[in-house]
C-alpha cells in the first residue's frame, strides 16, 4: 500500500498490476500477485459476492451461448407458428414440453427468447459502457491534464448533462438518431443507435471521476519527471496517468453495466428500443405487460425475474469491487 | 340489534339520498389508447378525432348508433322540386354556439366552404358539391354537380363552426395537419355540441362540461355532466385504471382482457361489430421501393407478388390468436354494413404457402426480398400484434419484413404525405356513408385534388377513376349498384390491398353506465342516461 498512499485510486498491487517503473518479471508476478492479493481474499470471504459472481457468470454465459443452447431460434420468423402462441409453461395445464417456460403472444418460446434477449441486452450494455468509458476517460484525462479553458468547457457540458436524468438524454439521442435514419432500412442499425444513445448519456460520470484523479496525479513527481525528459502530453496522459485512474473507472463501469442494461430495457419497454421482432428483455417485459390481466403471467414474470437477478448480481459485484478497491475502507 | 339495524337503514337512506342527489347527472372518466389528432373540425377525417369532435361540434345530420339519420342542426332536407341537383336544408332555430353567438345559415355556408379547402381532409367527402348558398337565415342550398341521392350520408361528420369566431381567431383556413401546421382551432373549440371544452392537453386529457344552453335539453337524456377523456396508451394501465375504479369507461378493451373484465362483478363489457376493415396496403406503382433491397424495380408492381402476399397471410390464425376470436376475417376492404358489399367479394383466399413461393419465383424473387412494414401501435385493436404476425407469415415465403411500429400521428403522416413515405403499411378504414363510393374515392381513386387522399398505394386507373366519379351523379340506384359491383370486380383482380379482418369492438364500463357499441365507434354521450 505504500506506493500510492495519498490517492483514492486503488493500489496497483491490489489490482495485480506492476507499478509503472518496474517492468521486470511482469508475467510471473501478475498471477502470483493476484492469487495473493487482498482482492481475491476479500472476494472469497464474502459468500454473497461469490453467489453474485456465480449468478452473473451463469446468466452471461447462458446468454452468450444462446445460439448453442436455446431450444428454438426466436429471431427466425419462419419457424414461428401463431398456433403455438400463449402456451403456458410446461408444468401448467395446457403446457407443452417443447416450450419449457411457455410462449408469448406470437408463439415464440419464452426460454429461447430470454436467452437471445439477454444476449442483446448484454451486448448493448457492454458496448455502450465501452463507448461511455472510452469517451469519458479521454475527455476526463484531457480536461484534468490540460486544465484551463478546455477543462472549463468539457466540465460545464458535463454539468449541464448531469442535470438531466440519463434516461431522458438517451430518449433524446434515440429520437434524433431515428429521425435522421428514418428513410434507411434499420437492419441492425437500431442496435448501434441504442449503444450510441445509452453510451452518450453515461459518459459524464467517467469524465468527472477521471478528471479528479488526473488533477491529483499530474502534479506528482513521476509526471513531472516524465515531462522533464521531454515525453509528449498524450504519452504522459495515456501511459503514465491512465493506469492510475483505471481502478475507479472499473468500478463505475461495473455498476454502469447494470444501469445500461436497465436503460436499454426501459427504452425497449417504452417502445423505442429493439424492434418487437427481435426482442430484448425490455421488449419482452413490454409485451408481457399487456397480458398481465389475462392470466398469461409467464410472459412478463420470467424476463422480469431474469432482468432483476442480473441487475442484482452485477450490482453486488460492483459494490464489492468499489469497497475492495478503496484503500480508505481497509 | 334493533338499534344496529336502524343505524344500517339510516346509513342506507343516506346512501340512497346521495345516489338520488346525483341521479340526474354524473361525471364520466373515459379512457382510450389514442387521442384526437386535432380539434380543427376539418383537418383530419379520422375516427378518434371525430369521436372527440362530435361531443363539441355538431353536423347538420347525425348518424345514430342504429344507423338512422337524425336531424340535428338541420331539421329537414329535400331536393327542390324543379331541380334534383339542388338540396335544401332547413336549419334548426334557437341554436347557440358555446360562446353565445347564434347559429345561422352563414355558419353553414362558411363551414362547408372551409371543409372544401385544399388543406381540409374532409374535402374527399364533398366532391359532389358545386356550390353552397344561403337562401335566408335558416335555409341553405347545396348545388351538386349531378343528381346524387346520397348527399345526407356525406354530411354526418361535417361539423359546423361559428363564422365570426373563426374570423376573429384567424382560423378561416384549415390546419395543414400533414405539414405539422397549427392554428387556434386545433386546441380550442366553439361548437353547438352538448359538451363544451374546459381544458385540453393533447395526448393526455381533455375535459368537457355539459353545455347548459344546449338546444337538445329535454330531448336527450344528457345524463353525463362532465367528461374527462384520458389518453392511456398502455393496455395494461388502461385496464388497471378501470379495475381500480379510477375510470368509468374504456372504449378499446384489448381482446385478451375481455374475459377477465366480464368476470369482474362491478364491470360489464358490451360487444359489437364496427363498420371498419383492417388491411395492408402496398406501393404498386413507384419505380423503386425506398426500403427494399431490390433496386431498379418495384416488386409490388408485379401482381404475382401481391397475390403471393395475399395467400401467404393466414387471416383465420390472426383472428383466432391475435384477435382471440373478436374479429371477422375479410377478403375485401369494405365492411358488411356497406352498400356494394357481397359475401362473394369477402370470400377468404385459401392460404397456400407453396403456391405463394411459386408465384414469387415466377416473378423473379425466388429468394424473396426485404421491405419495411409501417404499422400504428395505438390505433386499431392489437395493431402491432397483427403486424408482427404478418411479418412472421411473410417470412415463411422468404420475405424479410422490417417492422416499424409507431403512434398513429406519425404513421398517418407517412400515408397522407404526397408522395407517400411508406412502401407497405397497415391501415383501417371505416365507412360513415355506408356506401362503397367512400371506399373507392379515398382508397382507390388516383391521388389528385380532393380524391385519393388516403390512397398511399399510388394505384391509378383512369377507367376506374371515371367510374368512381360517375357514382357521384348516377341517380338510378340499379345502375349505380351495377357500377359499384363492376368496380369491385376489377379491383378484386388487382389485389392492391390485402384485407385482414372487419374489426369487432369491445367497450368496458362500470355497471351503472350503459354505453352501447356504435358501428362507427363514436360515443354520442348525450344519449347516455344517468342511472
Amino acid at each position: 500500500m505504500q506506493d500510492v498512499p495519498e490517492n483514492i485510486a486503488p493500489s496497483r498491487a491490489a489490482l495485480g498490476e506492476p507499478s509503472a517503473g518496474n517492468k521486470r518479471g511482469v508475467r510471473r508476478s501478475r498471477l502470483a500477485a493476484f492469487l495473493d492479493s487482498d482482492l481475491l481474499h476479500s472476494f472469497l470471504r464474502s459468500k454473497l459476492v461469490v453467489v453474485a459472481a456465480v449468478l452473473s457468470v451463469a446468466i452471461m454465459g447462458a446468454a452468450f451461448l444462446a445460439p448453442l443452447i436455446a431450444p428454438h431460434d426466436p429471431y427466425d420468423l419462419k419457424s414461428l407458428s401463431l398456433l403455438d402462441a400463449n402456451t403456458p409453461p410446461a408444468w401448467e395445464k395446457g403446457g407443452d414440453r417443447q416450450f419449457l417456460l411457455g410462449t408469448d403472444d406470437q408463439g415464440r418460446d419464452i426460454l429461447s427468447t430470454m436467452l437471445y434477449g439477454t444476449r442483446s441486452s448484454l451486448q448493448i450494455g457492454i458496448c455502450s459502457v465501452l463507448l461511455a468509458s472510452v469517451l469519458g476517460l479521454s475527455l476526463g484525462l484531457w480536461a484534468g491534464y490540460v486544465g484551463g479553458r478546455v477543462d472549463a468547457v468539457i466540465m460545464r457540458i458535463a454539468d449541464v448533462q448531469l442535470t438531466f436524468p440519463s434516461i431522458l438524454t438517451a430518449l433524446l439521442i434515440d429520437g434524433v438518431a431515428l429521425a435522421i435514419f428514418r428513410h434507411h432500412s434499420l437492419d441492425g442499425g437500431k442496435f448501434w443507435i441504442l449503444v450510441l444513445a445509452i453510451g452518450l448519456s453515461f459518459w459524464v460520470q467517467y469524465a468527472r471521476t477521471v478528471r479528479g484523479v488526473t488533477l491529483v496525479e499530474r502534479n506528482k513527481e513521476y509526471v513531472e519527471a516524465a515531462r522533464l525528459i521531454g515525453i509528449g502530453p498524450l504519452k504522459i496522459m495515456f501511459q503514465h496517468i491512465l493506469p492510475n485512474v483505471l481502478g475507479p473507472v472499473l468500478v463505475i463501469a461495473t455498476i454502469n453495466l447494470v444501469l445500461a442494461i436497465i436503460t436499454e430495457a426501459t427504452l425497449s419497454f417504452l417502445g423505442v428500443g429493439l424492434p418487437s421482432t427481435e426482442p430484448s428483455l425490455g421488449t419482452m417485459i413490454q409485451v408481457g405487460n399487456k397480458y398481465l390481466f389475462s392470466g398469461s403471467w409467464w410472459m412478463v414474470a420470467f424476463p422480469g425475474l431474469t432482468l432483476a437477478l442480473l441487475a442484482l448480481a452485477v450490482n453486488l459485484l460492483g459494490d464489492w469491487l468499489r469497497d475492495a478497491l478503496n484503500p480508505k475502507l481497509r | 340489534m334493533v338499534a344496529k339495524s336502524m343505524l344500517k337503514s339510516a346509513a342506507a337512506l343516506v346512501v340512497l339520498g346521495l345516489v338520488a342527489g346525483t341521479a340526474d347527472a354524473r361525471p364520466v372518466k373515459w379512457a382510450r389508447a389514442g387521442d384526437a389528432l386535432t380539434l380543427d373540425p376539418h383537418a383530419q377525417n379520422e375516427g378518434p378525432t371525430h369521436n372527440v369532435l362530435q361531443l363539441l361540434y355538431e353536423p347538420l345530420i347525425l348518424r345514430e348508433r342504429t344507423g338512422k339519420l337524425l336531424p340535428t342542426l338541420a331539421t329537414s332536407w329535400k331536393t327542390t322540386e324543379d331541380d334534383p341537383t339542388v338540396w335544401e336544408f332547413t336549419l334548426r332555430q334557437g341554436v347557440k354556439f358555446h360562446n353565445g353567438s347564434t347559429f345561422n345559415a352563414d355558419d353553414v355556408v362558411f363551414s362547408l366552404e372551409r371543409a372544401l379547402q385544399p388543406t381540409s381532409d374532409m374535402k374527399g367527402l364533398l366532391t359532389f358539391i358545386d356550390k353552397v348558398s344561403k337562401v335566408d337565415d335558416h335555409t341553405v342550398r347545396i348545388k351538386t354537380k349531378g343528381p346524387n341521392a346520397l348527399v345526407p350520408n356525406y354530411l354526418t361528420n361535417l361539423y359546423m363552426m361559428d363564422k365570426e369566431w373563426a374570423e376573429t381567431n384567424n382560423t378561416v383556413t384549415v390546419q395543414d395537419y400533414k405539414e405539422k401546421k397549427d392554428n387556434f382551432a386545433v386546441r380550442n373549440a366553439n361548437g353547438t355540441g352538448a359538451y363544451a371544452l374546459v381544458s385540453r392537453e393533447q395526448d393526455v386529457r381533455t375535459v368537457l362540461r355539459r353545455n347548459d344552453g344546449y338546444w337538445g335539453k329535454g330531448e336527450f337524456p344528457l345524463g353525463v355532466s362532465e367528461i374527462t377523456y384520458l389518453t392511456i396508451k398502455s393496455d395494461a394501465t388502461r385496464i388497471a385504471a378501470l379495475l381500480s375504479g379510477e375510470i368509468d369507461f374504456v372504449q378499446d378493451v384489448p381482446v385478451q382482457d375481455i374475459e377477465r373484465l366480464e368476470k369482474t362483478p362491478n364491470l360489464k363489457v358490451n360487444l359489437g361489430p364496427e363498420n371498419r376493415t383492417i388491411f395492408l396496403g402496398m406501393d404498386v406503382a413507384s419505380p423503386e421501393l425506398k426500403t427494399s433491397n431490390v433496386k431498379g424495380k418495384n416488386p409490388f408492381a408485379d401482381k404475382r407478388v401481391r397475390q403471393a402476399f395475399n395467400i401467404a397471410v393466414d387471416r383465420e390464425a390472426i383472428k383466432r390468436v391475435v384477435m382471440r376470436g373478436q374479429s371477422v376475417s375479410a377478403g375485401v376492404i369494405a365492411p358488411p354494413f356497406v352498400n356494394g358489399y357481397t359475401k362473394e367479394l369477402d370470400a377468404l383466399p385459401k392460404v397456400d404457402v407453396d403456391k405463394a413461393k411459386a408465384l414469387l419465383k415466377d416473378a423473379g424473387y425466388a429468394d424473396g426480398f426485404q421491405v419495411t412494414l409501417n404499422c400504428p401501435n395505438d390505433r386499431y385493436i392489437n395493431d402491432e400484434g397483427i403486424c408482427q404476425a404478418v411479418t412472421a407469415m411473410l417470412a415463411k415465403i422468404g420475405i424479410k419484413v422490417n417492422l416499424v411500429a409507431q403512434p398513429k400521428g406519425p404513421h398517418f403522416t407517412l400515408i397522407q404525405k404526397s408522395p407517400p413515405e411508406t412502401d407497405f403499411y397497415l391501415l383501417g378504414w371505416g365507412v360513415p356513408t355506408y356506401d362503397s363510393h367512400y371506399v373507392f374515392s379515398f382508397l382507390y381513386h388516383t391521388r389528385s385534388g380532393k380524391d385519393g387522399t388516403w390512397n398511399a398505394t399510388r394505384f391509378s386507373n383512369p377507367d376506374i377513376d371515371r367510374k368512381i366519379q360517375s357514382l357521384n351523379t348516377e341517380i338510378d340506384v340499379g345502375k349505380r349498384n351495377a357500377t359499384i359491383a363492376d368496380i369491385w370486380k376489377t379491383l378484386g383482380d388487382e389485389t392492391v390491398y390485402i384485407a385482414l379482418h372487419h374489426q369487432t369492438l369491445a367497450y368496458a364500463m362500470k355497471k351503472d353506465l350503459d354505453v352501447q357499441v356504435s358501428p362507427e365507434n363514436a360515443v354520442h354521450m348525450k344519449f347516455i342516461a344517468a342511472k
